[in-house]
């Protein structure tokens, strides 16, 4: 059995230890918001959090995250209101939405980094996620938009 | 009638059905309720909004939509949801004309059935095609509510008026669910007397053209969202292909399964006996887990026959077309002026160019995959598709069942883009079930098979030819066009008829049947047999608009520079709204005039003409007119660029489009589409390709496969001109007049004419040598 905490929850699974987490998460644990594209990790349609780090599933097998904690798009926000959530139905984002958990949970861990993010910063991370349906300028306004809707939430303590 | 009527009718014929079934019933249901969610919650959560089914008492005015005795409105969906926030938009225009409670009505994408007639979803169509339907249904309910409303209200019809969810008489009034409720309405209409019915003029809309939050998006933002591949059903075991050498006429001459079985989770493999030919050749691995099926396959040894185009590559298709442009016999003409050979044989001059376009993949970010059984006597097959009534049939003969025993059950498409116009892997499930005695089994194809056996844009040569007398000016035009067909492939029965009688697949020309005023034109469409011999060619987004258009309006900015002409005055002389361009009701009422319009306004705002551009830097133009003469939405489009003369790379700096699509009704919806559009186009004129090797494209995956990424989006500037006229469509306008833009601002910067698509970093620089050597 292998054991790991899933949106706060601990779960088993009885799977072979190289299953891509991918596929424990959709098949075994009947979480699809998770999605399948390209197999290879070059799309980031299959985006989640490791440890808080934004991580392609389809290529991470799932011995790997024995322990770890793994945060998938079901689990970002208990209501779905993460600031970024809500910019992207503010800012009518998603197409045919396919890409888009994966785009949100990039774009969720791109805040911790940059609270404040470029354009450049924008381009430089959100690079690896693939839309097919070319949202890619409201991604960008998106991000920006939850970015200071997040600065106001929560204030610098520094 | 319009083609897509033409085409409904041809449908209902074949589907042995009679006119009836197109009348409209108005009456009250009560508890039979013939629609609402067509599956269990666990199947079809495509919306979170949803309660269930209409309540026991609804009132159902028509097949398409329902009122509740809580007000709750349903409406019913035809149309694939794969991005195009269809069901918002539809929903939109019924609503207002009945004068719906926005917040009260839910939509429900459908299953198949015969009852709901043609159930297609692409050509930028739904809204075109759905717009005077739903108008006369959401006006038939409305004046049943009004009279009923009224007579709960004790007063005459002509007292009330309708608002909102409500009937209203001076102080009085009473909401739609209470009329539902306390009246029983039984009043019934013949389609006669409800196209008689009286429309809302345009002043009193109240949702069109309105902003709107799309209905589809919530539940994209929180993985809730359920597409085909996100379906499941207890018990069912895992499917992956594995494809043979060729698309068609691959024999299996043996099968070792030693290594697979080695796989823990690997059942079996099954050899494809396909009655309807669509998946020849096909061998697929069972297991009781995905990522079982996908090792067991890489470890399943197959040996085929492989058919007669194991060896053809993309040049050999290209080099059939250009033959097949130079033999002047063969091919179809769409056009065939009288005088268009006295015109070229008695030219000063004749300038003619060839363009090439190569094969471009959908990558639709969802692979293909269909879930299929047996269940009550039903073959079900689960799965996101743009073309039920073409593929259901198709279904019905690979199974060797009457087609009443198949239905499609609709989810999300995780992208469209044409490829599920194409329905081959809903075959290929169906088969692999009835292989298992009707067991649920789920088809996946990884990212490489589904590119293998992607139904691609067809590689495509068009050679157009201007006869100009000796002062220069167009006395006559020809456009010869040779790509792969999808329509002869997939549906032939759909194809239209040329001038000289002979069946021609539309979209494999269309926009090359141009508004320009340029004198008796012939423009001939020729079938490349070896594409279609090869690979399946398919529909892709904006179909033979987005590469005639490449082509002709090239041509144009390089006639108007050999003429010494502004490219833009050039195209405004020759976009008259006279003759053949003169335009007509209800499609294109003022004809070319609205393209010059469109033209006029993109110059203005995209500051056509400024000289302050850095060195390298440069605009281009080009106009058309999105996908169909008789559903023209007036487009045009300017790229600024700058091209690195070092590397050769060209970078799209800004994106400006005016389109005039009659009525906007969802207006961000439209810009959504307008946007995506406008980045496919440069996605394919700057980024995009593969090319076909040894019977296959090239590209198997993001790692040789390169769409545009984030950070090379520009900004886009986009504008719909204002209009009350019949909605046309936008679902590819957007990308139409962006790759010949591209190629004729990059002549602009450096002065070098490209004509093959993508313009990749090597042959620009091709181009700057031979200038310098020239």
């Amino acid at each position: 059995m292998i054991k790991f905490k899933l949106n706060g929850q601990y779960v088993s699974v009885d799977v072979p230890e190289d299953t891509p987490l991918l596929w424990v998460l959709r098949d075994e644990l009947k979480l699809t918001g998770t999605k399948f594209s390209c197999g290879i990790g070059e799309c980031g349609a299959c985006t989640v959090h490791v440890g808080g780090q934004s991580t392609r599933s389809c290529i991470t097998p799932v011995s790997s995250v024995i322990e770890a904690e793994v945060v998938t798009i079901e689990g970002l926000d208990p209501q779905g209101q993460h600031p970024v959530q809500e910019a992207w139905r503010d800012i009518q984002v998603p197409q045919c939405g396919y890409c888009q958990s994966g785009q949100i949970m990039q774009a969720a861990c791109l805040l911790k980094t940059y609270p404040d993010p470029t354009d450049e910063q924008i381009d430089g991370v959100m690079a690896g996620n693939l839309c097919r349906c070319m949202t890619y300028l409201r991604i960008r306004k998106a991000i920006k938009q939850a970015a200071a809707a997040a600065r106001e939430e929560t204030p610098s303590h520094g | 009638m319009g083609k897509l009527e033409r085409i409904a009718m041809q449908q209902d014929r074949a589907d042995g059905l009679k006119a009836t079934r197109r009348s409209f019933l108005l009456t009250s249901a009560g508890s039979a309720f013939l629609f609402g969610f067509a599956r269990k919650a666990s199947a079809s959560q495509i919306y979170p909004i949803a309660d269930g089914a209409p309540e026991s008492g609804a009132f159902e005015p028509t097949i398409w939509s329902s009122v509740s005795p809580d007000g709750q409105i349903n409406i019913n969906i035809i149309r694939a949801e794969m991005g195009q926030h269809v069901g918002t938009a539809l929903a939109r225009i019924m609503a207002d004309e009945m004068e719906a409670d926005w917040s009260k009505v839910q939509i429900t994408q459908v299953d198949t059935d015969p009852k709901w007639g043609l159930m297609v979803t692409g050509g930028s169509w739904s809204v075109w095609m759905t717009w005077d339907l739903f108008r006369q249904v959401g006006a038939a309910a409305r004046t049943v509510l009004l009279e009923e409303g009224a007579k709960l209200l004790g007063v005459s019809p002509a007292q009330c008026i309708a608002r909102k969810g409500q009937i209203i008489a001076g102080n009085k009034s009473i909401s739609y669910g209470d009329i539902v409720q306390k009246a029983h309405p039984t009043r019934t209409f013949t389609p006669e007397e409800m196209a008689k019915l009286p429309l809302k003029p345009v002043s009193k809309q109240s949702l069109i053209g309105k902003d709107v939050k799309a209905l589809d998006i919530p539940a994209k933002t929180t993985g809730q969202a359920i597409y085909g591949i996100d379906a499941t059903l207890e018990g069912m075991v895992y499917a992956r292909p594995k494809l043979p050498p060729t698309r068609y006429g691959s024999r299996v001459l043996s099968v070792d399964e030693s290594d697979a079985k080695k796989v823990k989770g690997y059942e079996r493999y099954i050899v494809i006996e396909d009655p309807s030919d669509t998946v020849p050749g096909w061998v697929v691995v069972i297991a009781s887990s995905y990522p079982a099926a996908i090792r067991a396959t890489d470890a399943l040894k197959v040996t085929w026959a492989p058919g007669k185009t194991a060896s053809v590559s993309e040049q050999d298709i290209i080099d059939y077309g250009r033959k097949q442009i130079a033999d002047k016999n063969g091919g179809v003409y769409v056009f065939n002026d009288p005088g268009t050979d006295k015109a070229f044989s008695s030219a000063s001059k004749v300038f003619e160019q060839t363009y090439t376009c190569a094969s471009v993949m959908h990558y639709t970010m969802e692979p293909m995959n269909a879930l299929a059984r047996l269940h009550d006597g039903k073959w079900e097959v689960h799965c996101g598709n743009q073309w039920q009534s073409l593929f259901l049939p198709v279904i019905a003969k690979a199974l060797s069942v009457p087609e009443k025993e198949v239905v499609m059950c609709s989810y999300l498409l995780g992208g469209g883009f044409g490829r599920r116009l194409n329905g081959d892997y809903a075959v290929a499930a169906a088969l692999i079930s009835k292989a298992l005695s009707g067991k649920a089994v789920k088809l996946i194809l990884t990212r490489s098979d589904d590119m293998q056996f992607d139904s691609f844009r067809s590689p495509s040569v068009q050679t157009l030819r201007a006869a100009l007398n000796d002062q220069k000016a167009v006395t006559s035009w020809q456009h010869h066009a040779s790509a792969g067909w999808p329509t002869k492939v997939m549906a032939p029965a759909f194809m239209e008829k040329g001038v000289d009688g002979k069946p021609y697949d539309q979209f494999a020309i269309a926009g090359a049947d141009n508004w320009y005023d340029v004198g008796p034109m012939q423009v001939r469409a020729l079938s490349n047999d070896l594409a279609e011999a090869t690979f399946r060619p398919g529909w892709l987004r904006s179909v033979s608009a987005g590469w005639t258009s490449w082509a002709y309006e090239a041509f144009m900015d390089e006639l108007a520079h050999d003429a010494g002409k502004d490219p833009l005055e050039f195209r405004l002389e020759h976009l008259r709204a006279t003759g053949r361009n003169a335009g007509s009701a209800p499609n294109a009422v003022g004809g070319a005039e609205r393209q010059a319009n469109v033209l006029r306004r993109l110059a203005e705002k995209c500051g056509y003409g400024k000289t302050n551009l850095p060195a390298d830097t440069a605009l281009g133009i080009a106009t058309t007119f999105g996908q169909e003469r008789n559903m023209p939405t007036w487009t045009a489009g300017a790229v600024q660029v700058h091209v690195d003369r070092k590397t050769g790379v060209v970078t799209c700096q800004k994106i400006w489009l005016v389109l005039d699509a009659g009525t906007i009704v969802d207006p961000d919806g439209a810009a959504a589409q307008t946007e995506g559009g406008a980045l496919w186009g440069l996605s394919m004129a700057l980024f995009e390709s593969t090319k076909i090797v040894n019977g296959n494209p090239q590209a198997h995956n993001l790692d040789n496969y390169t769409p545009i990424r984030i950070a090379d989006a520009p900004e886009i500037d986009i504008e719909f001109i204002k209009s009350t006229e019949k909605p046309t469509g936008l679902g590819e306008p957007g990308v139409t007049a962006i790759g010949a833009a591209i190629a004729n601002a990059v002549f602009n910067a450096v002065g070098v004419r490209l004509r093959h698509q993508p313009i990749r970093p090597a042959d620009v620089l091709a181009g700057l040598q031979a200038k310098t050597a020239g």
